[in-house]
């Protein structure tokens, strides 16, 4: 019974596990992206870079139809002009980087809408929304597992001027001049995490596999590479119980997936172990001052 | 600590501001080697834009500002430019001090996590090492700081602010360390609102209102007057002021 719902399906289907393995690579580059977008409050920028590289996708898509690497260099080349842009307008100017990001993306959007519709095609915008996690071939799976490699490798060669650029930037920029250059180099791998995501998950679902992981994980541990593990561990969880789900319930994939993220999120709002809502709400007494 | 002869610290007809609107105008003078000096003034008269400038997060509008061969400087900026909430703790924020000999990828070795425990304990907060900086009070925070100063072992150490908003046994405490700085004829410069400490620890003071006051001894620099043209300086101000002509 327990086999023939949690082990079965990847037994007999080729496309399952090629779906797990590329929703478990995602995974493990989105845990600690999505850390870290949340530690410096940065929880909507994933979204709007989201945005941002859909009407790369898109121009690619026109160019060379469904083309892995067309389209993904769209969305990196989309992805990293918004970034830039937005973190020069920011250094330049009175403008947060929110407002400067938002005026980006949203450039960035309307004018990639435009071109699709001067093409006239009939592009197949609903596989860079939603994503087929259940057609992932090798390349694809290759470019999953990639970025997530880049993506860890890169995190931990910065990892700790990431960390004292989140808690102390002016202490940063007194002994190090890295500070620029690490922000920048953080966005870059976020645009690489959410192209490599939308072709399993769409782009806007890409980035629920990295938020809700990450924001749940701040109601189980009071250390950074604690929550980095845990938003990893809910990630993965979550992107196996959303493909056996919805390969058991006929549901579709990358939204099952990013369901099963968020009841993962709001059970550790309500019993996560440091400041989970259900705790206070239990009569105890106080200890000793 | 080897000592440094001369100035430490140098302005040339230094002007230092955001966005083309100084903050602080036409300062020229030195902060000696292995001064201790207290920057006083009223709000918004540039006392941090000043020391961001010494830091090098600012760069100046005009003039220049020259440092000393050694002038390894320390920085503790205002409590409020940290962001507490975030998920490390007390012995990682400290061991950041290190930065200078660990870089950003080196490993901190045996000797170093004594070093990091002995910092902790002259600072009062031994048995806090693996606390939260979000449970940490103000004060307790500011201890933390120090010790990462403390780590830092600089020849320059500017503060931003130190003691505001903590209780006076800690404020206590940290002058103690402040002084022991002094002794070990480190430059300190500090930008400071409360007066009495100034006047009993601090020898040297800069007092500025946008632009330089008084800099010497410090009870020939808060007198009275010297006060009064410093809060005129600021009510003066006009944030629509023309371009600045005046020579260097």
């Amino acid at each position: 019974m327990m086999y023939d719902f949690l082990i079965a399906p990847f037994v007999e289907f080729d496309f399952m596990r090629r779906a797990l393995v590329g929703a478990l690579a995602l995974s493990l580059g989105a845990g600690p992206i999505g850390v870290f977008l949340m530690l410096r409050r940065m929880s909507l920028v994933g979204d709007a870079m989201a945005h941002a590289i859909l009407p790369g996708a898109a121009i690619g898509y026109l160019f060379a139809g469904l083309s892995l690497g067309f389209m993904t260099m769209g969305g990196l080349i989309a992805g990293f002009v918004v970034a830039l842009l937005a973190g020069f307008v920011t250094r330049v100017t009175v403008l947060k980087e929110d407002a400067s990001l938002a005026s980006f993306y949203l450039l960035s959007l309307a004018g990639g809408v435009t071109i699709v519709s001067l093409k006239g095609s009939n592009v197949d915008l609903l596989h860079v929304l939603f994503g087929s996690v259940l057609a992932l071939d090798d390349p694809t799976l290759i470019l999953l597992a990639g970025s997530a490699t880049v993506t860890l490798v890169f995190l931990a060669l910065i990892y700790r001027p990431l960390v004292l650029e989140c808690v102390d930037p002016g202490y940063l920029r007194s002994v190090s001049k890295s500070g620029a250059l690490v922000h920048l180099g953080f966005l870059v791998v976020v645009v690489l995490n959410l192209v490599a995501g939308f072709h399993a998950l769409g782009t806007l679902l890409a980035v629920g596999l990295i938020m809700l992981p990450a924001i749940a994980a701040r109601f189980w541990t009071e250390n950074v590479g604690g929550m980095i593990g845990v938003a990893t561990l809910i990630g993965i969880v979550s992107s196996a119980a959303g493909i056996l789900v919805s390969y058991h319930a006929g549901l579709p994939t990358g939204p099952t997936i990013i369901l099963a993220a968020g009841s993962l999120y709001i059970l550790s709002i309500i019993l996560g172990a440091r400041n989970g809502l259900l705790w206070p709400a239990l009569p105890r007494r106080h200890l000793e001052a | 600590m080897n000592e440094i002869s001369g100035s430490a610290i140098q302005f040339t007809n230094v002007t230092l501001g955001y966005d083309r609107r100084p903050a602080v105008h036409h300062l020229s003078g030195a902060f000696a080697a292995g001064s201790l000096t207290a920057v006083v003034g009223p709000n918004g008269a540039g006392k941090s834009t000043l020391l961001k400038g010494i830091v090098g997060a600012l760069r100046p509008l005009d003039g220049q500002i020259s440092l000393g061969e050694k002038a390894r400087i320390a920085y503790l900026p205002q409590a409020a430019a940290i962001d507490q909430s975030f998920p490390i703790a007390v012995e990682d924020l400290v061991a950041m001090g290190l930065w200078r000999r660990t870089g950003v990828l080196g490993g901190i070795s045996k000797a170093d996590r004594h070093r990091i425990a002995d910092a902790i304990s002259a600072v009062g907060l031994e048995g806090f090492e693996d606390r939260a900086l979000s449970t940490l009070s103000g004060g307790q925070m500011q201890r933390a700081l120090f010790a990462r100063l403390l780590l830092q072992d600089a020849p320059v150490i500017l503060l931003d602010e130190p003691f505001t908003a903590i209780d006076s046994k800690t404020a206590r405490d940290l002058l103690d360390l402040v002084q022991r700085w002094h002794t070990e004829k480190r430059t300190v410069i500090a930008v400071l609102h409360d007066m009495t400490i100034v006047k009993e620890v601090f020898p040297e003071a800069l007092l500025i209102a946008r632009g330089p006051v008084a800099w010497g001894p410090t009870q020939d620099v808060l007198t009275p007057e010297n006060l009064l043209i410093a809060r005129r300086m600021i009510e003066a101000h006009s944030p629509d002021a023309h371009e600045c002509t005046r020579a260097a």
